[in-house]
């Protein structure tokens, strides 16, 4: 059972230690990391995703539960509590769609076969066009291969530390998302320049020279603020929606959006 | 003296690995550094100038480079022992997919790239099926999962195999490559062998007949589509 994850303080890119004592985030969370480009967001959540011992270029050391954790679930995929979706938009495994989950199905001790359709099947609610069982992952689209991963992540990764990293490049349907992953019992951390994704969660850590700047914590006036920019958002999809299918965009949808 | 032998495909990763061990132990322990390699190399100088370290390289040029380093692995090691070295690391050239060049002491390291395919462990034989250690490098360019899988495939090939992931740019999660260093026992140099049999064959084309088909040569010559039973062809 993970009850909480804490981070301890590392240095930044010039060395100098990070400004706070620990970061403890309790199973329930959800926090978003933001910051500009560079400013070592990626870095952060890579350093929970490999438990870093002050072995990564941050020095940072990520405990579970209070406690280091053993060796083995550091290096076996089949124990680690976590799933990381990357920027990647890339697979280079030479293998079909269906074979690439169901390695890394074996490589996660999942026995179910039933997770490759699963997986497949909510994969295809993120993205555009449609993925098959037989496609190799070498020719999906950025937006499909990331679709693919954020579904692997959630089904067959299935852990209580998700670590999202910018969902929302993927151009994929970003309220299913968020709709998954709200109302949850894990730990959900986003790095995103997102402003609704950020407003939505309850903490923000604040990035900067690759140490964490600053911890806000959501208020009030910004759970209603993001509820407006969500609707917002929403009428934004429509329009987008309508843009990539080919329609034109007429006064009456403009009114209809954002009346 | 310990010993390390890191082998692996071009351009997996073995030099940035090898800098990291240097970077962990130099100056705690003396490190000395042999690079084999079948035409040219410039390793030994880049660690020579970062370092500081004692380096030497040689060119297999013609023999295969793990058979090579048979031959000379035991001049290298007394030359290592000469210049008091603790620790004594080779970079072998990784192109020859038969043999292995790992011993029965000290540690043996196969590198493998994140990006060089997901059947790359299979294809690799011995290489991998021998080592110690597998080290998967560039995690920072693929995804978590597509690490996992290829992490499936090498435990496929080795259950055994103690598996490490980084980005040997930077040296991540390495801590524990250096605790198996740290605690590898030296080596006795009048009981070291190779760790796997070198597949032993000579043929026309070994020693530079250039004609095509199979009535030119003889020795131990493979058919193309032959039966199991014709496997080893005797030319005429
Ligand atoms: N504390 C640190 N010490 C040393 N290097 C760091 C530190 N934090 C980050 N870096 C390095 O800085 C570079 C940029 O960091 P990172 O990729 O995490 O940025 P980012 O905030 O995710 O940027 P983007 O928004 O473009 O994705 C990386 O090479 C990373 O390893
Ligand atoms: N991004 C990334 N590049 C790497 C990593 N390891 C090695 N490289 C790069 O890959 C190339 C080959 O590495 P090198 O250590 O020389 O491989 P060798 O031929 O096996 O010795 C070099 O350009 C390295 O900078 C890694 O973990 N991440
Ligand atoms: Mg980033
Ligand atoms: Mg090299
Ligand atoms: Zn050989």
């Amino acid at each position: 059972m993970i009850k909480e994850l804490t981070i301890l303080p590392g240095k930044d890119k010039n060395a100098n230690r990070e400004n706070f004592d620990q970061i403890t985030i309790q199973a329930g969370e959800t926090i978003s990391i933001v910051g500009p480009t560079g400013s070592g967001k990626t870095a952060f959540i890579t350093d929970i995703e490999l438990l870093a011992q002050g072995d990564t270029a941050t020095k940072r050391r990520i405990l579970i539960n209070g406690k280091i954790p053993r060796e083995e679930v550091r290096y076996d995929p089949a124990q680690k509590p976590i799933a990381m979706i990357t920027q990647n938009t890339k697979c280079f495994a030479d293998l079909s769609v269906e074979d690439f989950l169901s390695v890394h199905a074996r490589a996660r001790k999942i026995r179910s076969k039933k997770i490759i359709n699963d997986t497949i099947e909510l994969a295809n609610k993120f993205t555009g066009e449609k993925i098959k069982p037989h496609y190799k992952v070498t020719v999906l689209s950025g937006g499909q291969t990331r679709s693919l991963l954020i579904a692997d992540a959630l089904l067959i990764g299935a852990a209580p530390i998700i670590l999202l990293d910018e969902i929302e490049n993927a151009g994929i349907f970003k309220q299913e998302v968020i709709e998954i992953i709200q109302n949850t019992s894990k730990i959900i951390i986003f790095v995103t320049h997102d402003p609704v994704i950020a407003l939505l969660t309850k903490k923000r850590l604040i990035m900067g020279t690759g140490a964490v700047k600053k911890i806000l914590c959501q208020n009030e006036s910004e759970t209603g603020a993001a509820q407006n920019l969500l609707e917002l958002d929403r009428k934004m999809g429509v329009i987008r929606e309508n843009l990539r299918a080919g329609f034109e965009i007429t006064n009456e949808l403009l009114n209809v959006s954002f009346a | 003296m310990k010993l390390v032998i890191i082998a692996g495909p071009p351009s997996a990763g073995k030099t940035s690995l090898t800098k990291q061990i240097v970077k962990a132990f130099h100056p705690d322990l003396k490190i000395a550094y042999l690079k084999i390699d079948v035409v040219k190399a410039y390793e030994d100088i880049e660690l020579q100038k970062e370092f500081q370290v004692l380096t030497k390289k040689i060119y297999s040029g013609d023999l295969c480079p793990d058979h090579a380093e048979v031959m000379v692995m035991g001049e290298a090691i007394q030359w290592a022992e000469n210049n008091h070295a603790d620790l004594f690391i080779v970079e072998s050239a990784g192109l020859c997919l038969r043999c292995s060049p790992y011993l029965n002491q000290g540690l043996g390291i196969v590198v493998l790239s994140s990006i060089a395919g997901i059947h790359a462990p299979e294809k690799m034989g011995a290489m991998v099926a021998l080592a110690d250690i597998a080290v998967v490098t560039k995690i920072d360019l693929v995804s978590q999962a597509e690490r996992e899988v290829l992490i499936q495939k090498i435990k496929d090939v080795h259950p055994g195999i103690i598996l490490l992931e980084t980005n040997a740019l930077q040296g991540t999660s390495l801590n524990r490559l250096y605790e198996l260093i740290k605690n590898s026992p030296p080596i006795d140099q009048k009981t070291l062998m190779l760790k796997g049999n070198p597949p032993l064959g000579t043929c026309t084309i070994c020693v530079g007949k250039k004609e095509i088909g199979w009535k030119y040569h003889f020795g131990i010559v493979k058919k193309l589509d032959g039966l199991a039973a014709e496997y080893l062809y005797r030319g005429e």
